[in-house]
């Protein structure tokens, strides 16, 4: 699959700031490491929401007919892509409710359901997002509930990447962040290797003899019938060399799970240290970034058993 | 009503007259233009609903050319439009055509990474999806005599191997033509239910390929001189 800028942008930037907003309540709620006074927890929620809202209008630019977008969220009751749209923008209204209870004082349970009922719905805007890709029979690499698992925990732990840092700045006791940062990408990691373990093998799929109905004999391509690159040879035939793909697997296990591992150490050990923070947050940011440019990658669509492909 | 077409295997030539005549009529069509990019310069692309492609089955001597034309299949369990964000894709109750209402596309793109058979093209000058449409402005045009009230491809194919019809009907010609050739869908295992079917290519006689005689004195004697001419 052809990897389109914006819509890496958007999956990374969208979940970092549901990822964030998340844990943000959990934070509050429990009063984490002393917890964050309220500018603090008002500033670490809008960065939130600037993320999701910055991510979602980046979504748009990859439309080849924007101006129809508004009709996206009316197919609610089949369509993924319609229901991410939908949970994306009941939760602004929560998380914004949420954040205003803690600016002006609001009493405690205002505050604690809407800010449970915007982390219960970031979950699930993000869970979405996953299964826009992952129901799709049509890429193997994509068909398959590691998808949206992984969605979810490279979105957490970005996030708690990025609550580590606000604890950090904020002065609090910082060892229930670190912990929880811990947790989130040694599961993020470990979700991750298992995809990259299950995507290896090639699995019961489409065929060349299958896709054309000949199934006695050895079947090839002889002539595409196009003279050039269709739409379909564009937005499908990207492919990767199985090597560079290697390597870039190495880089996300490096920059986005063992350097923001090896800086919470560095946390840890300090007892502060903003440097530290700052390059795990950031190398976890840009491992995602990586890892959701290597999703699309090394995605192989049936289509291109049309065009030449053995097997997908 | 389900529409859809049969395509025969054994007799297609492979000569893209119906990706022609399909172009031709679409492109002034209910959803034309059908956009060319560069169409005479150095990277021709453009925007089709019929594609051809050339396969060969099995290893000489008993490979064979299959030209395979594809377009649409009008699924009964359609992905694309279960996967429209918009609503823009729909499939009509009454006979089973895939259409995509253009005023609605926003063009995102989905609905063609859920086709498995490359049947959805962007256009890049409207930025709206498109795909064959049966020539559903024309299967229903009262003005048309009867005859000619099927899709351009059917009407134009030299060889006939394109039929139209309605696979509900179990004595439709489409019905009995698959029931009677062993027709198929292609990638069945994905369930999409394709409406389309193919017919498969009959098996011929093997043409015989070590029939040249031994050759006696003459011929060894002619080698020899042909080796020392070329020497």
């Amino acid at each position: 699959m052809h990897p389109a800028f914006s819509v890496i942008f958007f999956t990374v930037a969208s979940g970092a700031g549901f990822g964030l907003i998340s844990l943000l309540f959990i934070a509050d709620f429990f009063k984490l490491g002393g917890g964050f006074n309220s500018d603090q927890l008002v500033a670490g929620g809008l960065l939130a929401m600037g993320l999701v809202v910055f991510g979602l209008l980046s979504s748009t630019f990859h439309l080849a007919n924007p101006k129809n977008a508004w009709r996206a969220f009316s197919r609610f009751r089949t369509s993924w892509l319609s229901r991410e749209g939908v949970f994306a923008v009941v939760f602004m209204p929560l998380a914004l409710i949420y954040l205003g209870s803690i600016m002006f004082d609001a009493p405690q349970w205002l505050r604690v359901i809407s800010g449970f009922l915007s982390a219960v719905m970031a979950w699930i805007t993000v869970f979405s997002t996953g299964m826009i890709y992952a129901c799709l029979k049509t890429i193997r690499q994509w068909n398959t509930p590691l998808v949206p698992a992984n969605y979810l925990a490279l979105g957490y732990a970005s996030g708690s990447l990025l609550l580590l840092l606000g604890a950090v700045i904020a002065d609090l006791d910082t060892t229930p962040y670190i912990a929880m940062s811990a947790l989130i990408i040694s599961i993020a990691a470990v979700l991750k290797a298992i995809y990259y373990f299950w995507i290896r093998s090639p699995g019961l799929t489409p065929t060349i003899n299958t896709a054309t109905g000949l199934t006695r004999a050895k079947v090839k391509l002889l002539d595409t019938g196009h003279t050039h690159g269709t739409f379909l040879t564009q937005e499908f035939g990207f492919q990767i060399a199985r090597q560079k793909a290697g390597l870039l697997k190495i880089v996300v296990f490096v920059v986005g799970f063992a350097l923001p591992g090896l800086m919470l150490l560095w946390v840890f050990n300090q007892h502060g240290g903003q440097t530290a923070a700052i390059v795990a947050a950031l190398a976890g940011i840009v491992g995602a970034a990586v890892e959701r440019w290597l999703f699309f990658a090394e995605a192989r669509h049936v289509v291109n058993l049309y065009h030449g492909a053995q097997r997908c | 009503m389900r529409l859809g077409l049969v395509i025969d295997l054994d007799v297609c030539v492979g000569c893209h007259a119906c990706a022609i005549a399909c172009k031709e009529w679409n492109a002034s069509g209910t959803i034309g233009p059908l956009s060319d990019y560069q169409p005479y310069g150095a990277e021709p692309s453009g925007v089709w609903f019929n594609r051809i492609r050339h396969y060969e089955m099995d290893e000489y001597p008993n490979n064979k050319t299959v030209n395979f034309p594809m377009s649409c299949m009008h699924c009964e369990d359609a992905d694309c439009v279960t996967v429209c964000p918009t609503g823009a894709s729909y499939k009509r109750a009454e006979d089973g055509i895939v259409l995509i209402d253009q005023d609605k596309c926003m063009g995102c793109n989905y609905c063609s990474w859920a086709c498995p058979y490359g049947a959805r093209e962007l256009d890049r000058s409207s930025g709206t999806m498109k795909k064959c449409t049966l020539c559903v402005d024309r299967i229903y045009d009262q003005e048309l005599p009867v005859e000619e009230r099927q899709p351009s491809c059917v009407l134009t194919c030299p060889a006939h191997a394109r039929m139209f019809g309605d696979f509900d009907d179990p004595d439709s010609a489409v019905s009995r033509t698959v029931r009677e050739r062993g027709g198929f869908p292609l990638m069945p295992e994905l369930n999409y239910n394709p409406t389309n079917q193919y017919l498969p290519p009959r098996r011929k006689p093997v043409i015989p390929v070590d029939t040249q005689p031994k050759g006696g004195l003459k011929e060894s004697i002619k080698q020899f001189a042909n080796k020392l001419v070329r020497r």
